[in-house]
């Protein structure tokens, strides 16, 4: 089955919460409302053998001209090795409360995808196991890859402090 | 009882005979600056939880403030051992958002450097999983046959790691006779080569009881973990790009993929070794096929070339006449987005791209394999021993540069 008849069958069986549906070179993209997103991905994954995630990542559109819809998306790209379709769904996060359900029970490899996009983009991953930051220290401040974070700071990173005095606690046993 | 603390680190004391240890960051069986936080019982581990960040360099961060052919450099290093085959997957996913053509010439030379990476990543991949499981040998062999293949990649573009060799729209330098006349002789001795590690490791009695059996992954349980790449045909899956979705020219090669049963060390292993074979065919049908014509497609952008008619140079007033401006924010590229993977030597690398009709990315994700393989070492390390989660970090195949961009 083509994608795009793969995105309309989604419309008629959650006609609520799809809120679009685009091509774009080829690809198809799905715009789903938040909440019933683990719903929606587990029909792709057992009607239509959906059952291999590509990628999961966050988006910020706070720049972004013309565009409709949250200032977050998250984007779950799904593949099916045996019907060798791809599928991308991209779920509408509000800034007021930025958050969406786990998809963890789908996918153990999500796990990490969605400490990731929590990391970078400060989405919160509801029944997640262990929500923590994981490419920079637990204790930064701010998201990096939310538009209003800047690329260039001067601000130093606080366990910098701290691990100085490591470093001088450690001179006494010679290392 | 109080717990007994030196330097902050929990030691076992009796009341909880957990013993905690941090195997890394600069173990060497880690790959790079990977660590592993241990919950020990004597040697087998409770628990395992691997701990990445320590090359995060902000790539996709980055990546939103600089033009789509300034990219090209920070996908070197990302697997800074297979540099080739991700300038490709960059150029592939870049190309596909932009609708820009590439000839034929250009593809067939992009697949000939892909399938060299692909080697020579194996090869460093053999050396370093035989040389952690303790074959030293193997790995003085493999860096022999390493050595031709980045010297053929300092000829073909100045640079044995770092290559930036792809460009949009095609690549950057044209292949020449000599470089041929090597890689056929390259082909030629290869087949022998690889039967040369098979006497060392194959049969091994120590090899075998070190990889058989060891870090077994179902199928279902690794698409589950979201494991591509040899680490997921290992399992018998039969997913690779390369066939599924074919990039460049894969799909006027001919070439098998092989696939694992039983999904243990030694699977994954037999799989990369068979690969090694594939992949000399398809050298060899490129050179073979190699199509003449232009190298580069007649409407790359970015990329300024003096001898490009029809097109004026922007010459930057401070810098005098030297430097040509890159820059290009031309508001021609459509606004939308794509998901391209490509298989590298080390799973699938996926570039999500938004573009906003800027001459730079709105946003680049990147899908890196070795991200989620160590992900899921985290479930595949549960219970087993210590020696043997070097060997399950070894068969994962991983690259801390790209696991952390």
């Amino acid at each position: 089955m083509e994608p795009i008849r793969i995105a309309a069958q989604l419309e008629e069986k959650f006609p609520d919460s799809i809120l679009g549906i685009m091509e774009h070179r080829g690809q198809v993209t799905t715009s789903v409302a938040r909440t019933p997103i683990v719903e929606i991905i587990q029909f792709l994954k057992t009607e239509h053998q959906m059952n291999h995630l590509n990628c999961l990542c966050g988006v910020d559109n706070l720049h972004r001209t013309a565009h409709v819809g949250e200032r977050f998306e998250v984007i779950y790209q799904l593949y099916s090795i045996e019907n060798r379709i791809l599928l991308r769904l991209k779920a509408q996060v509000p800034e007021a409360e930025p958050a969406i359900d786990s998809i963890c029970g789908l996918w153990t490899g999500a796990n990490w995808l969605e400490r990731e996009t929590y990391d970078l983009f400060g989405i919160i991953f509801n029944n997640h196991p262990n929500l923590k930051r994981i490419l920079t220290p637990d204790d930064w401040q701010g998201h990096p890859l939310r538009k209003d974070y800047a690329l260039k700071g001067d601000q130093e990173w606080s366990g910098f402090e701290q691990l100085k005095e490591k470093a001088a606690q450690l001179k006494q046993f010679e290392f | 009882m109080t717990k007994t603390t030196i330097l902050d680190v929990q030691v076992a004391d009796g009341a909880d005979d957990k013993y905690r240890l941090k195997m890394g960051p600069q173990h060497p069986a880690t790959h790079g600056v990977l660590r592993v936080d241990l919950e020990l019982d004597g040697e087998t581990i409770d628990k395992c939880d691997p701990q990445v960040g320590y090359l995060h360099r902000g790539f996709e961060k980055l990546a939103e403030h600089r033009t789509y052919a300034q990219n090209i450099v920070l996908t070197d290093r990302l697997d800074y051992i297979s540099a080739m085959a991700n300038n490709v997957g960059y150029c592939v996913a870049v190309e596909k958002l932009l609708a820009i053509e590439v000839p034929p010439r250009a593809q067939f030379i992009r697949v000939m450097v892909c399938e060299m990476a692909r080697i020579s990543s194996h090869l460093l991949w053999l050396a370093t999983h035989a040389l952690d499981i303790g074959a030293m040998t193997v790995f003085l062999y493999c860096f022999r046959e390493r050595e031709v293949l980045l010297e053929l990649f300092a000829e073909l573009c100045g640079s044995r790691l770092t290559n930036t060799y792809t460009r949009l729209g095609g690549v950057r330098q044209d292949v020449t006779h000599s470089i041929m006349l090597k890689l056929q002789r390259f082909v030629d001795e290869f087949p022998g080569h690889i039967a040369e590690y098979e006497t060392l490791i194959d049969t091994n009695r120590i090899w075998l009881k070190r990889t058989i059996g060891i870090g077994q992954i179902s199928a279902d349980k690794a698409v589950d973990l979201c494991l591509t790449g040899p680490s997921l045909r290992g399992s018998g899956v039969a997913y690779d790009i390369r066939q599924h979705i074919p990039y460049a020219a894969y799909n006027q090669m001919d070439f098998e993929v092989p696939v694992g049963e039983t999904g243990d060390t030694y699977a994954r292993y037999r799989c990369r070794m068979e690969e090694f074979r594939q992949s000399n065919t398809i050298l060899r049908q490129c050179i073979e096929r190699m199509p003449p014509g232009p190298i580069l497609g007649k409407d790359a952008p970015d990329l300024i070339m003096p001898a490009k008619p029809g097109r004026k140079l922007e010459f930057d007033a401070v810098a005098g006449n030297a430097l040509i401006k890159l820059i290009d924010n031309r508001d021609l590229y459509m606004a939308g987005d794509v998901y391209v993977a490509t298989e590298v030597p080390k799973g699938e690398l996926g570039f999500y791209f938004i573009s906003d009709g800027m001459g730079r990315p709105y946003r680049m994700h990147i899908r890196s394999p070795s991200f989620l393989h160590i992900g899921a070492l985290a479930t595949i390390g549960q219970g087993v021993m210590i020696a043997d989660l070097i060997a399950i970090i070894g068969t994962l195949d991983v690259v801390l540069g790209e696991c952390d961009r």
